[in-house]
């Protein structure tokens, strides 16, 4: 066949994201595939990730002259009728969203971070290239390692896996520690629930965490660099190798990074199912092969880390933001956001949400806009009562608190936290004092043991807890050793699993009292 | 989920030198002795103390600290349903009493015949389409009861 008869070959796209995968995205490819071949249409299908509007996966993309046309969400049932409407000349369909781009979840946020995911191929070199990648490498592969140390704090880049720790401060610790190897350790064990931007990340563009972990290797002088990604997310970990398999490939890991003298080496390595593992001292623990128990700070890891030697341990957010930070340049990256919180943060909306998915905005915005202009209320359609922030260990907040921007200080005057940037959300039909008493619950099964207000003051609160419930016991007092509980939890413990425990459990006792005082009669009732 | 094989010393011992000249490496080894053999064998620890110069009470330790390390042999299928927030804010607890029921096991536990194990996790990074449930490796999202009957039809 000669080429002038072949007829155009045209691109779809359908994601390899997990949580397009959990809506059959496997089955609607193969589907594609089989009705294209029926109709000899050339079709050509790429896996791309997900760009995040999770309620519309799987969305399959058509690539049109005008841009990529939406379709979503499509089942494998969709797909015939897909194509007898024209799908692949982009016209119209009743699962037919219009250009991507232009959809308004997508076209009013700040993506910088995420800025390629859901648009490359995740395991192209080329297609990470064509689309900026590798460009902050590049740059700092031409800088010193107190400029690069000096571009990440002008940035104001903060640990994005919760605490918010200026991040060129923890890089210049480590770059100014003298030792005869150092270590680059990203925290990927993104254990809080309501959060899947790490993921998201990992299997949309992995290539930029590789970038990242580079630029921060470089900065600091470390050769060797390994990424814990928990278990649950076999997906995660398999584009990750792939990716790193790929980046040895084409030179940019390995001896002799793109041509320079600088060596990196970089492994994925899997955790075991313990949500504590997502401490850093106890993630250490475990890439040493050892019981995720806590450690005493200090030493700090920055400078006693890895196997006693000066560490990097950064989120995975952390260091995909640096690349960004490089190419542009730290006062593009300082532009966005309010305050001390400077840049974007990609936010996530889990739970009882509409339009659940990934908001990358920069700090500042609201509660009340990300729950309602993005999220659209909750799924259930009834009134939204609570919100978790920032993971487990977060605090509930009600609507009376949604005006509050996302913003470290903005949230630490609520007594509450930004986290990792995860909403969940509950409408009217949550009872308080249940995710109290699961706050507790929770603990008592992931805390780590090592120290005792966690691990025995974790189990008195479920049992206190279960007293409130039942209603057996008089509520004012019980909740009276509840706070003292909480207290000694809070101030009693090493690291944030029994220290921030308190913060969800007084958070719904302050915001929500009418769950905690049961009528005795309400227990014949249940 | 593919099929283990029974306990083999130097099998195990094989998988203890493929990660010869690395570091820490006690997880990974346990994870590749737990694909091999469904379960980390008793008979493991002391090989693992010997082989990696630790006691077998650090090897001990190490195995029962990890939720994802087991010690008795799993189910064929292993069916983990999350239990985190988000999930429980679109009624994983209701899923949680229906699965128990569907395959006559409760949390933990490990239908008679062998078929499968139904196991609480917290997060499975879906979120936004919960409730999540995750069959061996396969991830399901927004898993309502009928959807729940219909993946636990596939159990053999």
């Amino acid at each position: 066949m000669t080429e002038a008869m072949t007829a155009e070959q045209i691109t779809l796209y359908v994601p390899r994201d997990a949580a397009a995968l959990s809506m059959g995205a496997d089955k609607v490819a193969a589907m594609l595939r089989i009705e294209a071949d029926r109709r000899g249409v050339d079709v050509r299908i790429v896996r791309n990730g997900s760009h995040g509007m999770l309620w519309l996966e799987p969305l399959v993309e058509v690539a049109t002259p005008l841009g990529r046309m939406a379709y979503g969400p499509v089942t494998p049932d969709d797909v015939a009728g897909l194509f007898d409407a024209g799908f692949l000349e982009g016209m119209a369909h009743p699962l037919c969203h219009g250009l991507t781009l232009e959809i308004p979840y997508l076209k009013n946020q700040e993506r910088l971070t995420f800025a390629r995911c859901g648009i490359v191929d995740p395991v192209s070199v080329e297609d990470y290239r064509n689309h900026g990648g590798f460009a902050g490498l590049e740059r700092a592969l031409t800088m010193t390692s107190a400029e690069i140390i000096a571009e990440v704090t002008e940035s104001g880049l903060r640990g994005r896996g919760g605490a918010g720790f200026p991040t060129g401060i923890k890089w210049k610790t480590v770059g100014d520690a003298v030792a005869d190897e150092k270590f680059i350790c990203c925290n990927a064990d993104e254990g809080d629930s309501g959060t899947f931007a790490d993921r998201m990340i990992m299997e949309g563009d992995p290539f930029i965490l590789v970038e990242g972990m580079t630029i921060a290797a470089i900065a600091v002088g470390a050769k060797q660099g390994y990424i814990y990604i928990r278990s649950e997310y076999p997906h995660a970990v398999a584009t990750m190798r792939e990716a790193i398999r790929l980046a040895y490939q084409q030179k940019w890991l390995g001896h002799g990074i793109h041509g320079s003298t600088h060596s990196f080496d970089l492994e994925v390595r899997v955790g075991a199912g313990a949500y504590i593992c997502g401490e850093e001292t106890s993630m250490l623990e475990s890439l040493e092969g050892k019981r995720g128990t806590v450690r005493a700070k200090p030493p700090l890891p920055a400078l006693e880390g890895l196997f006693g030697k000066p560490t990097v341990v950064n989120n995975v957010l952390s260091l995909t933001s640096v690349p960004v930070i490089l190419a542009r340049g730290a006062k593009y990256y300082k532009d966005f956001g309010v305050g001390r919180s400077r840049g974007t943060q990609p936010f996530q909306l889990g739970g009882n949400i509409r339009h659940g998915g990934i908001v990358e905005k920069a700090f500042g915005i609201t509660l009340h806009e990300l729950l309602y202009n993005f999220g659209g209320g909750s799924a259930s359609g009834r009134p939204i009562r609570a919100v978790q922030v920032g993971g487990p260990l977060g605090a509930y907040l009600p609507p009376e608190h949604f005006d509050t921007p996302k913003d470290y200080e903005a949230f630490a005057a609520r007594e509450a936290m930004v986290g990792h940037g995860g909403i969940v959300v509950f409408d009217d039909t949550v009872d308080m004092a249940h995710q109290a008493r699961f706050a507790m619950e929770f603990c008592a099964a992931e805390s780590c043991g090592k120290c005792t207000p966690c691990r025995i003051g974790a189990v008195r609160g479920v049992e206190i807890m279960d007293r409130i419930l039942a209603g057996t016991a008089p509520a004012d007092k019980q909740l009276t050793l509840l706070e003292d509980l909480c207290e000694v939890m809070a101030d009693g413990s090493l690291c944030a699993m029994g220290g921030l425990t308190p913060m969800p459990v007084r958070s719904a006792i302050k915001h929500f009292p009418e769950d905690f005082h049961r009528p005795a009669a309400a227990i014949a009732a249940e | 989920m593919a099929a283990h094989t029974p306990w083999q010393r130097n099998r195990a011992l094989a998988i203890v030198e493929s990660y010869r000249g690395q570091r820490g490496t006690l997880l990974p080894i346990l994870h590749d002795l737990q694909h091999e053999f469904g379960f980390i064998n008793d008979e493991a620890v002391p090989v693992l103390a010997q082989a990696l110069n630790l006691s077998r009470a650090e090897v001990h330790g190490v195995i029962s600290f990890y939720h994802d390390f087991k010690r008795q042999p799993q189910g064929r299928t292993v069916v983990k349903l999350c239990r985190a927030e988000a999930c429980q804010s679109v009624g994983a607890n209701r899923l949680v009493a229906h699965a128990e029921r569907r395959l006559g096991v409760t949390m933990g536990g490990t239908s008679a015949d062998g078929s499968v194990t139904l196991e609480g996790v917290f997060c499975l990074g879906n979120c936004a389409l919960g409730p999540a449930v995750m069959v061996d490796d396969q991830l399901h999202g927004r898993v309502d009861t009928v959807r729940f009957d219909s993946i636990a039809g596939d159990i053999r």
